[in-house]
């Protein structure tokens, strides 16, 4: 297992990966890229058992699917410091002719994704297609799904939460990144949705809560747990309570930063709050 | 000129069945998912044979295009099974997203489309889902003329990367089509030759037309009918060479003349060899209750309105 040094420090580095790659573009969505990044680097760099290379079927090793696809930043940013393609590609997020599309997409051939996402809500289904697959190869590692909790609003992630219990998906961990945020204002102004933790366990799953979603050493331990819990008959939720923005102070607790980019003097004090670690692409 | 003739009349979705029901016995990567609609889609035989590899999702279609992109991942073969509209227009997001896309290996197999699903009516009788399906890129849309055919194409696609369409419907119709034709995606088959009008048909036109062809004949006309199953990609080969000979052309299919194979057929002809052309197909409408024979009738979707196009096509000339 890596050091909680190096865990921090590409966390540091993933976060000005992304305040560089969006500030580039004037396009994409730092708030919620930057909310997932302590999660996104504890599961590729410590929970998930994964194969060298990458292979589409990805038999014999634990998968990750990206629901909400618009912290493709992120996602990108982790992949590729985790070996699935060159760093210096970062470079290219969301310019013509590039691999890092908008967001995440099989089409270009991106090693690392295995679903386009990016129209929400859909994500989930795909993961427990993937999981049911596994039992079907007799394969016992496990999926995992990320998902916004804005993107709960949408319909078929419901048919997916049912149909994950009914089955006795025990295979996979979806986590919901609990940021309390989406484009129009808080989640509990556009359309306040209740207690997503009692709505899972109403739908039988067993629900973990990480109150302290951009705590490296706590998302460990959650995820740790939630892992401990698969293959008991029920499927697994992780609500991961973030803070959109994190690691900029500006663009944090406000939806302002969902889908915009820094200008050059935001950019400086943003990446002045994160100073360089691993090396910029 | 060839005739042909049947002894039985028998559903697609029965040779779809039949079509599944193999492949559960000759490929271990195929898999089933079905929503509420096991009965309808005649899936009973696969599920009795192989229930760990079919997945009942209940009355979730979109969950089910989901879930039928994730198992692919890990080398299954996905067949889903319901409705024409629900396969299509309901889900086209998911479809789009996580199947055309993602360009995931994922067969979508619909039953009861078009008029004659009958007496339920428009909300079900999909008339669009070949436009639907066809504008997605990378996908394949196939539309079956007869049980044998449906049952051959449902084993061929098993065969093909990438994504499929899979069209049939609810009616027993005529069985013409030999049992061990082998199914070629993308080949027209040329059923009677002609010199005179074109008919490029597909699903259950493709009987009507024969029948067409049969009273054309009898009024002096030859009329050259070609079964296109493969929408996409469109044979364009073989509908050049059948113009160069005759001159016109009818298209016909159980589906809005916008957006059907009628439109790809202009295509083809517009691009190499402007040709008069009249459509059968509904006219931008939507269906109704009714018996399929009866709405076949009223929405001019058979044989004496092939014959009626024809005779008036050729004037164009």
């Amino acid at each position: 297992m890596p050091s909680t040094q190096h865990l921090n420090d590409l966390t540091i580095q993933v976060r000005r990966d992304i305040l560089r790659m969006v500030h580039k573009v004037n396009s994409g969505h730092p708030g919620g890229s930057l909310g997932c990044t302590e999660f996104l680097v504890a599961l590729y760099n410590v929970i998930m058992t994964r194969k060298e290379g990458f292979n589409m079927d990805g038999i014999g090793e634990d998968l990750f699917f990206l629901s909400n696809g618009h912290i493709s930043p992120a996602f990108y940013s982790v992949l590729a410091r985790a070996g699935y393609f060159p760093i210096d590609e970062l470079s290219t997020f969301r310019l013509i002719d590039s691999r890092l599309q908008g967001h995440p997409t099989t089409h270009e051939g991106l090693p690392g994704v295995r679903v386009a996402s990016g129209s929400l809500g859909q994500g989930l289904s795909v993961a427990l297609g993937a999981a049911q697959a596994k039992k079907l190869n007799n394969d016992h590692h496990i999926v995992y799904s990320l998902h916004g909790d804005g993107e709960l609003q949408e319909g078929q992630n419901w048919e997916a939460i049912m149909y994950a219990s009914a089955k006795k998906v025990d295979n996979i961990i979806a986590t919901i990144d609990l940021n309390g945020q989406q484009i129009d204002g808080s989640t509990d102004t556009v359309l306040p949705m209740g207690s997503i933790k009692e709505k899972f366990e109403a739908f039988g799953w067993i629900v973990f809560e990480i109150e302290e979603g951009n705590n490296m050493i706590a998302i460990l331990k959650g995820m740790s747990e939630a892992k401990s819990k698969t293959g008991q008959g029920k499927p697994v939720c992780v609500l991961l309570k973030t803070v959109m923005g994190h690691g900029v102070d500006f663009m944090m607790h406000t939806h302002a930063w969902h889908g915009k980019a820094p200008n050059n003097e935001q950019l400086a004090i943003g990446l002045a709050q994160n100073p360089e670690t691993l090396g910029d692409y | 000129m060839k005739t042909y003739t049947y002894t039985e009349k028998k559903d697609t979705r029965s040779g779809f069945g039949a079509g599944l029901t193999e492949l559960g016995r000759t490929n271990p990567n195929v898999v089933a998912l079905c929503a509420d609609l096991i009965g309808s889609l005649k899936m009973d035989q696969f599920i009795e044979e192989n229930p760990d590899r079919f997945f009942q999702v209940g009355i979730a279609e979109a969950n089910m295009m989901g879930l039928a992109a994730g198992l692919t991942i890990g080398g299954k073969i996905p067949f889903t099974g319901t409705f024409a509209n629900f396969s299509t227009g309901r889900v086209y997001d998911q479809i789009r997203q996580s199947i055309a896309y993602s360009g995931k290996n994922v067969k979508i197999c619909a039953s009861h489309a078009g008029l004659t699903l009958g007496e339920d009516g428009a909300t079900h009788q999909i008339l669009e889902d070949i436009g639907l399906m066809k504008m997605l890129p990378g996908m394949t849309v196939i539309n079956t003329c007869d049980y044998n055919q449906t049952k051959a194409a449902t084993i061929a696609i098993a065969e093909h990367q990438g994504p499929v369409y899979l069209r049939f419907g609810r009616p027993a119709v005529p069985v013409f089509t030999p049992a061990d034709q082998k199914f070629e995606i993308g080949k027209a088959i040329k059923l009677t030759e002609g010199k005179d009008v074109t008919i490029v048909a597909t699903g259950h036109l493709v009987w009507e037309a024969l029948e067409a062809s049969k009273v054309l004949l009898e009024r002096g006309i030859s009329a050259e009918v070609i079964n296109i199953h493969t929408i996409k990609p469109l044979d364009e080969k073989a509908i050049l060479e059948s113009v160069s000979k005759t001159g016109c052309i009818i298209t016909a299919e159980e589906h809005n003349i916008i957006g059907g194979l009628g439109e790809s057929v202009a295509r083809v002809l517009s691009l190499h060899r402007p040709t008069p052309q009249e459509f059968i197909g509904t006219n931008d409408t939507f269906g109704e209750s009714g018996t399929p024979a009866q709405l076949m009738e009223k929405y001019c979707l058979n044989s004496a309105s092939i014959v009626s196009k024809a005779e008036s096509v050729i004037k164009r000339k």
